[in-house]
């Protein structure tokens, strides 16, 4: 059970956890859809507070809270708030446990939210930690491929792209493993995924790593593909060098099977051509649309709301 | 330890004595305890004496020192095998093997410079131990995990 405890990395929530995520993600969209006024959550107030640049993220939580009726408070911007002054991430969260009944944090240092979990009782929601975890896009990536394709466990799903600082697909590798989902890791050899974490998944999964999509994806029922993470880069150089080495267009398309899906957190840049959009596998942006159910659904868990 | 080996380093009459420290890393574990021309204590230290165990081994003898609980966890990080044997009046009161413990906290720094633990957040590091023998740790809080080189290096 998730109810008042944080979620700082997938293995906070357990498969039961999961699976009432999912069901429950199921009747948020039917009341989205169905327009009527929601009240599960009234009189609660979530306090979010994001050191680092988010779109849809933010909007979806902040979203989703005020769907369930219930209020936000955030920090407006770090620069303006004092953090500026100096103020540890500590002495902000022991603020913020005053102020709000649930916290979500994203931060450029990996650990910030477990940190954070330690200094409040009230639950901590990760919403990224560096190129650490981001649980609830990873459970919104998991709801996305089981509305899509039915199912999770035993599929084939490749991940494409920046493997090595795009922490989306941290989170999400780990919780494939438990789907014995066949796992193949395709990225430039400087952006591999980490060993640590291949470490960590250890032979509960087939995992391949390989270097070109050429001869490999003909068999995938997700092609999950990422961004460049720019921002996690110390040598311009080598970003410079990078940009363009993988792109998914009509060509690659043809390739995939027929019920396959492709999937993005998004923001893209040029790893997925325009053209694939109109594509019924180009799945990314009903998958950004997961966001606000899938995060009604765990803040209502974690608050005890349903 | 034999008879040639008393005569390399001579008993102390209180103290401690570390034995069996993987040869070469005896002035480690004195830079770890913070034992050395400031600190009072007159050491002896005899580095590759034979061992049957290992081949060679270093031993250190500190007179008028004791070892806390959290010294010896450090100690055993880079040598846990050792055995420390504390001194009273030429005899040994009490002879303690080393164990790596299940959590080290506040001695390691995470290798991770993009972890939140090494900033001036008001925490201590901590690892979870997931191997010893090799030495794998956890961070607790950007959950990597660490081999025992990457860890010790820093020490």
């Amino acid at each position: 059970m998730i109810r008042n405890r944080s979620i700082v990395t997938i293995d906070d929530v357990g498969d039961d956890d999961l699976n009432e995520i999912f069901a429950a993600a199921g009747e948020m969209d039917k009341l989205i859809k169905s327009g009527k006024k929601v009240s599960i959550l009234e009189s609660r107030v979530m306090c979010t507070l994001f050191y680092e640049p988010s779109t849809r993220t933010r909007l979806s939580f902040e979203s989703a809270m005020h769907r369930l009726g219930g209020a936000v408070i955030t920090m407006a911007d770090v620069k303006t708030s004092s953090v500026s002054k100096g103020e540890t991430l500590a002495d902000t969260i022991r603020m913020a446990d005053a102020y709000s009944d649930v916290i979500v944090i994203r931060h450029p240092l990996e650990g910030a939210a477990r940190l954070a979990s330690r200094f409040t009782s009230k639950p901590v929601i990760n919403a990224g930690d560096g190129s650490g975890q981001h649980p609830t896009q990873t459970i919104m990536d998991l709801y996305t491929i089981r509305k899509e394709l039915g199912k999770i466990r035993g599929l084939n799903v490749t991940l494409l792209g920046d493997l090595k600082y795009g922490r989306t697909v941290h989170s999400l590798i780990l919780a494939l493993s438990k789907y014995d989902a066949k796992i193949k890791l395709i990225s430039p050899p400087s952006l591999r995924i980490p060993e640590y974490l291949l470490h960590r998944i250890g032979d509960s999964s087939s995992v391949e790593v390989l270097d070109t999509m050429e001869g490999n994806i003909a068999d995938t029922d997700v092609l999950y593909v990422t961004r460049i993470q720019k921002e996690r880069f110390t040598d311009p150089n080598e970003y410079q060098s990078l940009i363009g080495s993988y792109s998914v267009n009509n060509t690659v398309l043809e390739s995939m099977k027929k019920n396959s899906i492709i999937m993005h957190p998004l923001p893209r840049v040029d790893e997925i051509a325009p053209e694939v959009d109109q594509d019924a596998r180009a799945a990314y942006f009903r998958q950004a649309a997961n966001g606000v159910p899938v995060r009604m659904a765990i803040i209502s868990k974690v608050l005890g709301g349903i | 330890m034999s008879e040639e080996q008393t005569l390399k380093i001579s008993k102390i009459k209180e103290g401690i004595v570390i034995d069996h420290i993987p040869a070469g890393k005896a002035i480690k574990v004195l830079s770890l305890l913070n034992v050395g021309e400031h600190s009072g204590h007159t050491v002896s230290l005899a580095m590759r004496v034979k061992s049957k165990k290992r081949g060679f081994k270093d031993v250190v003898k500190i007179e008028n020192r004791n070892v806390a609980e959290s010294e010896l966890s450090i100690i055993s990080l880079i040598a846990p095998e050792a055995t420390v044997s504390y001194i009273e009046n030429y005899n040994i009161k009490e002879k303690r093997m080393l164990n790596i413990p299940d959590q080290i906290t506040g001695i390691l720094k995470c290798p991770n410079q993009n972890c939140i633990s090494n900033t001036k957040e008001p925490v201590q590091s901590s690892f979870r131990v997931l191997s010893r023998e090799p030495l794998v740790a956890r961070c607790e809080y950007c959950e990597r995990e660490f081999r025992g080189n990457e860890l010790l290096g820093k020490l």
